[in-house]
């Protein structure tokens, strides 16, 4: 793939497609422990996604391109107007439009890169991390 | 509800898919389907096993989809038998072994492993 990431298997982990950049290995292992230790906070910054355009790419290595229609607290996630975005091997999506994904099976979530505050995200990250030491 | 009329579909983590009647669903993704087929894609073809009534265990699902039955999908998808489907199916698992088998190889002489990924612990 692409993005440089850590594979911590059963952990989400996020990556930011900023047109070519790629990025830093530290701000991805910080966001996955972050989802660990401060569940609260990626349901809440996800919540503030809704209506946007997200590739979701699940462990099964299937991409699905959608908008986020919601989430809930396990991070399942809620996509209507769905495609499938690499070569269609997957046929059996042609006839979905929306879809259910459970929070368990997603590997990445891809997110527009104006629509995220990294900086933002990275001080929340690092103050619930912060926190929890405490 | 509205979602209990619709046909919907669901990818199970073992690749299967099925598509049925979505009778009931909780907040663990648990699924009951009623007139359940199993559907079975090798390439363009596919084929369709009846299943009668599924209960699935959530965590198991790893998408739910509703079937639109205005979006045309006929176009490119061949149906065909059950025996043709697989025995193409067979076939598939046949080669995907093959490749595997070399890589493994190829990995161990490098001392290198790849966990699957469908093995691993609930987070």
């Amino acid at each position: 793939p692409e993005h440089t990431s850590v594979f911590l298997s059963n952990l989400y982990s996020f990556s930011f497609k900023k047109k070519k950049k790629q990025p830093t290995a530290t701000l991805t292992v910080q966001l996955t422990l972050a989802c660990v230790s401060a569940p609260q906070l990626f349901y809440s910054f996800f919540k503030s996604l809704v209506g946007k355009d997200v590739v979701v790419e699940l462990k099964n290595d299937l991409s699905i391109c959608g908008t986020l229609h919601s989430v809930d607290q396990y991070l399942n996630i809620k996509l209507t107007d769905i495609s499938v975005t690499d070569p269609e091997k997957y046929p059996h999506m042609l006839s979905v439009k929306n879809c259910f994904i459970r929070g368990s099976v997603v590997r990445y979530v891809q997110l527009p890169a104006d629509e995220v505050d990294t900086q933002l995200l990275q001080d929340a990250a690092r103050k619930e991390a912060m926190q929890q030491k405490q | 509800h509205q979602q209990l009329f619709e046909k919907h579909l669901v990818l199970l983590r073992d690749g299967r898919t099925l598509i049925g009647y979505l009778r009931s669903i909780d907040q663990f993704a648990n699924l009951v389907f009623h007139q359940t087929v199993e559907r079975i894609h090798v390439g363009k073809k596919f084929g369709d096993i009846p299943r009668g009534i599924f209960i699935v265990r959530g965590e198991n699902v790893v998408l739910l989809g509703e079937i639109d039955m205005d979006k045309p999908c006929d176009t490119v998808l061949q149906q065909v038998s059950i025996e043709e489907i697989l025995e193409e199916q067979r076939l598939q698992q046949q080669a995907k072994q093959e490749t595997e088998k070399v890589k493994m190889q190829v990995l161990k002489d490098r001392g290198l492993s790849i966990p699957k990924a469908d093995n691993l612990d609930e987070y």
